[in-house]
């Protein structure tokens, strides 16, 4: 009795089941999402990183920064990330259409990143940035109600920075002024930001989604059905739902 | 037929002479790569276990090594998965695979060479990808972070133990296929298309948006489901009677085992996408897969418990069977755990936590590496001829991985409900309403000490991994004692027979 071959025909064939559907079929159903272009503005949306944001998400990749910070809103209802304003509103798919490679995360030791350039943007924003990547703990800490401070347990990122002798002019790139006094550079030396450190921050500062596109708005946040407009079917959306599905 | 089905019931319950010496030859023709993918595997355990020190010890003490970007704690935790991922538990899968594939189809090892020459390319390969981790190579896709440059010689690893185990199926004098080898066949087949599938989709040939993690979770959650899963699963079916020196408890309940969990695990993935911008749909697809896999769990825990009756105080004597059953309990709680954390009102809370963490620790530890170490503890003698030289050692091993994996595991899962809790629930204010949410940096606060507790047992298990590696080297270097019939038993059992 040899049942081989039957055992060969299951075992490929459960794996392709479940490759058909979760991964053919979406590939099928939205991978070729478009961009949505808003009369208003004058532009679609959402709109591609500029360069020196999208060498920022090397950096963010080889350092890894992604298995500790998510880059998707959770829905209003689901979580808190709207109370906590990481954003106006859930991720939805189209967000992501033009990324090469898409960090939704799945650990959320350091808060969420969609829209991190909404919360820290502009010379403020980079600034923060500076200090709170030379010196993530002592920029950001708590005191709780036993008395004891917490610090950030987000490593340091000093190796993004590199100490230098002052030739001449000193550097416009020069940070030091932003650190606080025990960081301060030895005499005649100064604290520059290294290029991937401007990158990565560049990339946090490009960090923001576009208001909800109007598919999206019909699509994912359906109204709630009005029951005192006639009986609708259990089971059935209301008129005025149904044709905005369609 | 009644006679093949108890023979494939039974695999070595066959007292003659003949067969013993027949299994003999065959244990002595897997000895080369045998050794050479368990020696690699022990290797990666101690260096994955460094790296995992390090990324836990940076996790409460984010000063600690701070200014070594190789070091960096997004980079080291990484190094620390695919070494105990890839390294240790791949390697000491495909030197537990190949024994039992040899033994299960009764022929003596063919093409040993092609075995070793996988074994060199698989680390090879895999030196070059941590390397490339460290360096600022990785990819950042999880599961999936070896970088694009080592992952061919991986390939051509794989390629060679796959023609293997097909060549030694087809030519293996055994007439019956034993519920072990489905499962190391289906795996073996499992896992190389997945991962070619997932190197495609996301490396090569990017798919778009967020399909690309639909695409990573499948991979990614098959790779412990279609890959690791089988063969901790089939090397308990094998062990477990093997060392009690009885049937399994029902053939029946074994290919329903199988088959539902072929069926089911493949879908489960999506859930580490709950709430995120994928299709509803196949969110709840993912749950409702997740769910079901309650089925193989407990048809395949009943199995083995019932096989178990009537044995409990063997558990006493055999260190094989102590890790397996210790595994196989694991394996049974973490399966119910991971299909409750895929409920979506359960996910809302742990999902993002370190919730997950203990999860991914309990199904990769305290069940599939506690098996990979009973089964250790069972084929090392019988491939070099030799006795573990200390027992003392393997109890160590024993209990500081126990004690440390229960503290640890413990930790991180109460410590992730209360960190979600405090992340993604909004307390009532008195007058019923719906207040603001923790600030963030209280969540982190009040998860530091759940992080300090998963050093200090993470302190333990490296204790219990050092003493099987010096008990491992040990037994390799001790020259080889004539007349051995004793087998190394944490005590003498008065009426077991130790198959040899």
């Amino acid at each position: 009795m040899n049942r081989a071959p039957l055992i060969f025909l299951g075992i490929f064939f459960t794996v392709a089941f479940s490759w058909t559907g979760i991964v053919l079929t979406n590939h099928l159903m939205y991978a070729d999402l478009q961009p949505v272009f808003d009369e208003n503005e004058g532009r679609a949306f959402p709109q591609p990183l500029p360069g020196d944001a999208l060498r920022g998400k090397e950096v963010y990749r080889d350092l890894g920064c992604m298995y500790c910070h998510s880059q998707q809103v959770r829905h209003p209802g689901f979580g808190t990330d709207i109370q906590r304003g990481w954003g106006e509103r859930g991720s939805v798919a189209r967000d992501y259409i033009h990324e090469r490679r898409v960090y939704l995360g799945t650990m959320r030791t350091g808060p969420d990143l969609r829209n991190v350039g909404a919360r820290f943007a502009g010379e403020g924003g980079r600034n923060w940035h500076i200090q709170h990547f030379y010196n993530p703990t002592e920029v950001s800490n708590v005191t709780l109600s036993n008395g004891r401070t917490y610090g950030s347990i987000m490593p340091p990122y000093r190796f993004l920075f590199r100490t230098q002798p002052i030739i001449g002019e000193p550097s416009p790139r020069s940070v030091q002024h932003l650190l606080p006094a025990k960081d301060q550079p030895p005499v005649g030396h100064e604290i520059v930001l290294t290029q991937r450190g401007e990158d990565l921050i560049a990339y946090l500062l490009a960090l923001k989604d576009p208001p909800l596109y109007p598919e999206e708005a019909r699509r994912v946040y359906v109204p709630p059905a009005q029951p005192d407009r006639g009986e609708p079917r259990p089971g059935t959306a209301p008129e005025s739902t149904r044709e905005v599905l369609q | 037929m009644s006679a093949t089905l108890t023979e494939s019931l039974r695999p070595t319950a066959t007292p003659e002479l003949a067969k013993r010496v027949e299994l003999s030859a065959i244990d002595a023709s897997t000895r080369g790569p045998v050794l050479y993918f368990l020696g690699s595997s022990i290797l990666w355990l101690i260096l994955g276990t460094v790296f995992a020190l390090i990324a836990s010890i940076k996790m409460h003490a984010p000063e600690f090594l701070g200014d070594s970007e190789w070091l960096t704690w997004g980079r080291v935790r990484t190094a620390h998965l695919n070494a105990v991922a890839f390294g240790w538990s791949v390697n000491a899968s495909f030197a537990v695979a190949i024994w039992l594939m040899a033994r299960l189809a009764r022929a003596e090892v063919r093409h040993a060479g092609m075995l070793t020459l996988a074994a060199v390319f698989w680390n090879v390969g895999l030196t070059i990808g941590i390397f490339g981790i460290l360096a600022g190579d990785s990819t950042s896709i999880e599961w999936l972070e070896i970088p694009p440059y080592a992952t061919p010689i991986l390939f051509v690893a794989y390629a060679l133990i796959g023609a293997w185990a097909l060549i030694t199926f087809r030519f293996g004098r055994s007439q019956h296929i034993y519920v072990s080898q489905w499962y190391i066949l289906g795996a073996l087949f499992w896992f190389p298309s997945i991962y070619s599938v997932a190197q495609v989709m996301l490396l090569l040939e990017p798919t778009r948006g967020t399909v690309q993690s639909l695409v990573n979770w499948w991979f990614a959650h098959n790779f412990i489901g279609l890959w690791l899963t089988p063969i901790g699963v089939g090397a308990i079916y094998y062990f477990l009677p093997k060392v009690l020196g009885k049937p399994i408890h029902s053939y029946y309940l074994s290919i329903l085992g199988f088959w539902s969990l072929a069926l089911f695990y493949n879908w489960a993935g999506v859930h580490h996408l709950i709430g995120g911008p994928v299709p509803v749909w196949v969110q709840t697809a993912g749950i409702a897969a997740s769910f079901m896999m309650v089925v193989p769990v407990l048809v395949t825990a009943i199995n083995h418990h019932l096989t178990m009756v009537g044995s409990f105080s063997a558990l006493k004597y055999s260190p094989t069977l102590r890790f397996i059953v210790f595994g196989a309990v694991n394996y049974t709680l973490t399966s119910l755990v991971g299909s409750l954390a895929s409920m979506r009102s359960f996910s809302e809370v742990v999902h993002f936590t370190q919730h997950t963490v203990a999860h991914a620790h309990h199904g990769l530890y305290s069940f599939f590496t506690m098996v990979m170490f009973g089964a250790v503890y069972y084929i090392v003698p019988r491939v070099t001829l030799k006795e573990w030289p200390s027992v003392k050692l393997i109890s160590l091993h024993f209990w500081t991985v126990a004690i440390g994996n229960i503290a640890m595991i413990g930790a991180l899962t109460i410590g992730g409900i209360e960190q979600g809790i405090n992340m993604n629930v909004l307390p009532t204010n008195p007058d019923g309403t719906a207040g603001e949410p923790m600030a963030f940096l209280n969540v982190m606060a009040q998860t530091l000490k759940w992080l300090e507790w998963r050093t200090y047992s993470g302190i333990l298990i490296t204790v219990g991994h050092v003493a099987f590696a010096i008990n491992f080297a040990w037994m390799l270097w001790q020259p080889r004692k004539p007349g051995i019939t004793q087998p190394a038993l944490f005590r003498n059992a008065p009426d077991m027979e130790v198959a040899r």
